[in-house]
């Protein structure tokens, strides 16, 4: 595909699965005419790692709260545009967000698991659902437990408080507690920016284990991260996209001269 | 640095150091004087009052024979008040509460609601008084009746109530609001699976600090034409026949403790004031007992939950 505002810059990317495409975003915080974002045309990868970098401000957070409609959270935040999964927009009027939410999960800045137990923190998902099965209930969350490389460390405890757990455990309870229910994509906005290195480093390789299973998008403040754990990476600066592209050639060759100036460290 | 500067900077430290201690022993003498007002008349009431508090003064109606008189139907009234009003004030105000913080779109009549909730925090009591003589015990023909006084007190303390559970819901951050959404929660299943648990303790503090508001409220009864003598008790509310439960209490007319305490100070007998130091003892105790449940309350469900 050709992007219409800079047709350099889909140009280092090999062939790759679609799973979301946005198309001409713009979005607006109540009350404000200038727009957070600008028309943002992004393609996100099925089952790859697709980092977004750029200075504070530039909306990387915003564009990664539209994909699960965060915003909708607060009221007369505006969108306009799309981001298209299957030929659905997700942003649309009559997508229920309680649906998008169901299909992509999210996992925060600062571990924020719910001051219940473990186990509940995990079963939360489901709960929602009404899932009433005990043994299926019980399964799903060792499950997400494995896959958040969490259940070693909890099994014996899980009807804890998820408060008595380190940093980085409650962060990896936090992906289990997205992972429970299957999303087909899983955002993180900064999941690291909080841990200590120790902790970041098992998150990292987390996330390398989790894109063989699903699509994830990754917000990150540093670029040694998104270079290390990301397969994408699209660029933004002040709303816009600037550049996207595979994570290898981007951090070596940038196109765009704005991307260049972060990533050699000039300016953020 | 130099010896001069050093020992200046340590006087510049040391007068800083000064007023701080000159606040605190302020401070300090400051709560002294009103905590001891406070125990100096408590205790006062209490040595005047006690050798009166029998268990003949609590299941005796009263009389004039300040001896024989009792507080039977003050406390029954004042039970059965407080009964009413938090049934009608708890949901209402903790409901309020929530659809202000949780559903409503901040907007200018939001604002107004705010502002007129935390306005009518602060209305004098005996205006409520009389809003309810007009409107509950005439308009809605409610009569001087326990239904009118809880209806009363429940308005009295519904802005009190509504104001400490926002305050409370306010208290759980964000983040743990976005956690629930971004699993797919409806707004209903927030409020139920974490709102509601995670300010419980805060919200039930505030409503028995409301509570115990409305105990010792006299103005606004008076108003609507409670008795200051009275001398049966209403219908219970269980009975043995079918359906078991009636609500001819509700129509009752009645006392509550603070205007029998009243009604005995103004007698001219000196026995009396015996009385009403006791009653008023009794009153004291009731209060002191709901502050007591509120602290424990909240040491208990604030104990699991932190954030």
């Amino acid at each position: 595909m050709v992007n219409p505002i800079f047709p350099s810059m889909m140009s280092n990317i090999k062939e790759f699965q679609p799973k979301a495409e946005v198309r001409n975003l713009d979005f607006y915080y109540a009350g404000s005419n200038k727009p957070a974002l600008r028309s943002i045309n992004l393609t996100i990868p099925e089952r790859q790692v697709t980092s977004l970098i750029g200075p504070s401000g530039c909306g990387k957070t915003t564009l990664l709260r539209c994909f699960n409609r965060m915003h909708d959270l607060y009221a007369a935040n505006r969108y306009e545009g799309g981001i298209y999964i299957d030929t659905v927009n997700i942003l649309a009027h009559k997508v229920d967000p309680i649906e998008v939410r169901m299909r992509i999960g999210m996992v925060f800045q600062k571990p924020n698991p719910f001051p219940k137990s473990v186990y509940e923190n995990v079963a939360y998902g489901l709960r929602v659902r009404g899932e009433k099965k005990r043994e299926f209930i019980d399964y799903k969350v060792e499950e997400a437990l494995r896959g958040a490389a969490l259940w070693d460390e909890v099994k014996d405890r899980l009807n804890t408080s998820a408060y008595d757990l380190s940093g980085g455990q409650q962060q990896r309870l936090c992906i289990a507690r997205a992972l429970v229910t299957d999303p087909e994509i899983i955002l993180f906005d900064e999941p690291t920016s909080a841990l200590d290195p120790i902790a970041t480093n098992s998150i990292e390789e987390l996330i390398g284990k989790l894109e063989e299973k699903v699509t994830i998008l990754i917000v990150t403040h540093s670029m040694q991260q998104a270079a290390r754990i990301s397969d994408y990476t699209a660029f933004m600066y002040l709303g816009e996209l600037m550049e996207f592209g595979q994570t290898k050639i981007m951090f070596q060759e940038p196109t765009h001269e704005k991307t260049k100036e972060y990533i050699s460290g000039r300016f953020g | 640095m130099q010896q001069e500067q050093l020992s200046n900077l340590r006087a510049n430290i040391e007068r800083r150091k000064l007023i701080s201690a000159v606040f605190s022993g302020l401070g300090l003498l400051i709560i002294f004087v009103s905590t001891l007002i406070l125990f100096i008349l408590i205790a006062q009431m209490m040595m005047a009052g006690l050798p009166r508090i029998t268990p003949q003064f609590f299941t005796s109606f009263p009389s004039r024979h300040p001896e024989e008189a009792g507080i039977l139907s003050a406390w029954v009234g004042t039970l059965l008040v407080m009964l009413v009003t938090a049934l009608i004030a708890i949901p209402l105000g903790i409901a309020a509460g929530i659809y202000l913080e949780e559903y409503s779109k901040k907007n200018w009549l939001s604002a107004i609601i705010e502002i007129n909730v935390t306005n009518l925090a602060g209305v004098p009591s005996i205006i409520y008084g009389l809003l309810a003589l007009g409107l509950f015990v005439y308009q809605f023909n409610l009569g001087q009746s326990i239904i009118a006084a809880g209806l009363t007190l429940a308005l009295l303390i519904l802005p009190v109530v509504i104001v400490t559970t926002r305050e409370a819901i306010r208290a759980i951050p964000n983040s743990l609001r976005e956690a629930a959404y971004a699993v797919g929660a409806s707004r209903w299943q927030v409020v139920a699976d974490h709102i509601l648990p995670y300010s419980f303790g805060s919200i039930l503090t505030g409503v028995i600090i409301g509570l115990s508001r409305a105990i010792g409220e006299t103005a606004p009864v008076i108003t609507i034409g409670a008795l200051t003598f009275i001398a049966f008790l209403p219908d219970a509310p269980l009975q043995a026949n079918f359906p078991f439960i009636n609500f001819n209490w509700l129509k009752a007319p009645f006392t509550v403790m603070p205007i029998q305490m009243f009604n005995w100070v103004s007698r001219p007998e000196p026995e009396f004031e015996v009385n009403a130091a006791a009653a008023g003892t009794v009153l004291i105790v009731m209060t002191l007992g709901m502050n007591a449940v509120a602290i424990y309350v909240r040491y208990r469900f604030r104990k699991g939950i932190k954030w």
